[in-house]
């Protein structure tokens, strides 16, 4: 890669007998923003702090800037941290919060001000600077905490999941005000999350951890649409899943349902044997439709009117293919139990791997 | 309801009896050294006397440095324990607690066969080395107050996550402990201050059998000796132990105001 600035190289991490951990590599552009998506306990937070060096890798390399960090001490590695549960100190006041990085490293009384007055400025607190942490909301007090952690101006920022104690309207606004400070300082980024749609809708590449591994790493488009594993595929949008029999492997035909559709590009399996297909509901539209020349034929069941766009549910034999059509008020929604055909591209459809 | 807030009155009423009639009657008698008349004559001699002055300032000094070592060594231990092994915290508490089961003599009688002045540590061959036994000693003795205290306080914050912020952060453990951990818990090591003090300025069994000259051993010795001196003696004492505890009181309500917990 042109320009890597932090390197995780085959990384493990054991607790006694468990590896929580395991075999991990990622290499991070300069300013780039990078997500660890995963479900709870999955080894996201344990990967963070080995960055961080809280936590000392079992196995592997850490480097920064070309710098091997494996074995430094966290005070020496000039990384800025932002928790979940906030960790102001409740003593200091805000502005005392943010300058007590620059105090540590002994900047003068007067560069401390204007710094803290700036950062003030870009987390639009200005007037915050007196006040107590336990004066503040939640969504303040992680804004403080992001302002403290960028105040020494470090290398590398580090978030574990700083969203997930705040109520959902203040979630989504200070996602957008921490890309857009993140963009603006340039500062390269680790973001931990369980949520799909804040790593999708933030990262410029997100790595999807499962069991202590880095399932896929890629940008929110490759992750969401090219899922390279059935873990991937499933966690990350919702999924249609089609159970099928291979016809043929090399016209990469399938059956399901007693239907054959054809993929037009081979399948690793063998003929004869169980398959699993799927399909993002926004790949799929009710009848063949221009560029959605496969189909199957299904009947109509749950139909849920959602205002502009109308979600319905295609039962095709065992499997449930779910859809959305946007809601035209010149024909009425589909009924439910009538006959109906869906359509989808051959190339929309993912060939899940176990 | 109406029954059982008679007995909570009746035990209320019994207790303050109980509590309050001694005191009061030490009080008026301690008045009344002059005959036929309420005067503040045995104040005024007691006050008056060399010998009260010389102990209390001796044993207000050994208070205070019996502070000062008791929050070295009790808060980094404390937060130390919280920090990295929490497990241990049981073991450490059942530590702390011991001498208040030990009697104050036994820890003295093993100090004089440990430190004598023919050991490898002659503590006291000295007064200065036995003033400082006897400061450790009080050390000791104020342990079970202080190391709850502290321990109370680091429960009302996240040292954990206060410890790394402050870490990656890139402050060593001297500004962790003096800028983050000790200020949040300043209010909960004050109480145990106090309690120390209190412990301190009226104990007998150790200062005396180390022989040093402090207001414990004073106190019994004006108690044997005199009639009125002693009682305003004892009110005096009663009054310092009290006012500690109300600034224990007071200071509680400065307690900090935690923002850790996510709302
Ligand atoms: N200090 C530790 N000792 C033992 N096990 C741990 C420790 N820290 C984390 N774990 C375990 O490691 C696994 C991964 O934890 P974590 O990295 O916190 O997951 P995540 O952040 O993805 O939810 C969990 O099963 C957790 O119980
Ligand atoms: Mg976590």
């Amino acid at each position: 890669m042109a320009d890597t600035f932090l390197s995780i190289q085959n990384v493990r991490k054991d607790f006694g007998a468990t590896t929580v951990v395991n075999d991990f590599n990622l290499d991070v552009e300069r300013g780039e923003f990078v997500s660890f998506l995963g479900p709870s306990g999955c080894g996201k937070t344990t990967m963070l702090r080995m960055v961080a060096g809280f936590e000392e890798p079992s196995a592997g390399r850490i480097m920064i800037g070309g710098v091997d960090v494996t074995n430094l001490k966290p005070n020496k590695r000039d990384i800025g941290m932002v928790f979940q549960a906030y960790a102001l100190f409740p003593n200091l006041t805000v502005a005392q919060n943010i300058a007590f990085g620059l105090r540590v490293a002994g900047v003068s009384r007067a560069e401390q001000e204007a710094r803290v007055k700036e950062m003030l400025s870009i987390i639009k607190l200005p007037d915050f600077g007196s006040r107590y942490p336990y004066q503040l909301s939640g969504g303040q007090q992680q804004r403080v905490a992001l302002a403290r952690a960028l105040a020494p101006s470090p290398k590398l920022l580090l978030l574990d999941e700083p969203l997930s104690a705040l109520d959902a309207k203040v979630r989504i606004s200070l996602r957008d005000e921490i890309r857009a400070i993140q963009k603006r300082l340039g500062i390269t980024t680790i973001f931990v999350t369980h949520d799909q749609e804040e790593a999708l809708s933030m990262s410029d590449r997100i790595v999807v951890m499962y069991g202590g591994k880095a399932e896929q790493t890629g940008t929110p488009f490759e992750i969401y649409n090219r899922p390279a594993t059935r873990f991937v595929a499933s966690f990350v949008g919702t999924l249609n899943l089609l159970e099928g029999r291979v016809a043929s492997s090399d016209r990469g035909a399938v059956e399901v349902d007693g239907q054959t559709i054809e993929l037009g590009r081979p399948i690793e399996a063998e003929a004869g044997k169980p398959i699993t297909l799927a399909l993002r509901p926004e790949a799929v539209s009710l009848g063949e439709t221009n560029g959605r020349e496969q189909g199957l034929s299904g009947t109509i069941g749950d139909v849920h009117f959602l205002g502009s766009v109308i979600r319905v549910k295609v039962g095709v034999g065992r499997n449930a293919v779910m859809l959305d059509t946007f809601n035209d008020p010149a024909s009425p929604p589909p009924v439910a139990g009538t006959p109906a055909r869906i359509g989808f591209s051959p190339r929309d459809v993912l060939v899940l791997a176990d | 309801m109406k029954s059982s807030r008679f007995w909570a009155w009746a035990t209320f009423t019994v207790g303050a009896l109980y509590f309050f009639v001694p005191l009061i009657a030490t009080l008026e008698f301690s008045l009344r050294m002059r005959r036929g008349e309420y005067s503040f004559d045995a104040y005024r001699v007691v006050f008056g006397d060399d010998r009260f002055q010389a102990t209390f300032t001796y044993s207000v000094v050994v208070a205070i440095l019996t502070i000062l070592l008791g929050v070295l060594v009790v808060v980094p231990t404390a937060y130390w324990i919280r920090l990295r092994m929490p497990h241990l915290r049981p073991v450490v508490e059942f530590i702390t607690l011991l001498p208040l089961i030990i009697p104050a003599i036994v820890i003295v009688f093993g100090y004089i066969r440990m430190y004598g002045s023919s050991s490898p540590l002659p503590f006291l061959a000295t007064a200065r080395g036995t003033d400082a036994l006897l400061i450790i000693g009080y050390a000791t003795l104020a342990l079970p107050y202080m190391y709850r205290a502290v321990d109370t306080g680091l429960r009302t914050i996240d040292v954990r996550t206060l410890t790394e912020a402050a870490q990656i952060l890139g402050a060593g453990w001297t500004t962790i402990i003096s800028r983050v951990i000790l200020p949040n818990v300043l209010i909960a090591v004050l109480s145990g201050a106090f309690l120390s003090f209190a412990i301190v300025i009226g104990e007998f069994t150790m200062a005396s059998l180390l022989n040093r000259p402090a207001f414990g051993p004073y106190l019994q010795n004006i108690g044997a000796n005199r009639a009125y001196e002693p009682a305003a003696l004892a009110v005096l004492a009663f009054a310092i132990t009290w006012a500690c505890m109300s600034v224990i009181q007071i200071l509680s309500r400065f307690a900090p105001k935690s923002a850790n917990q996510p709302r």
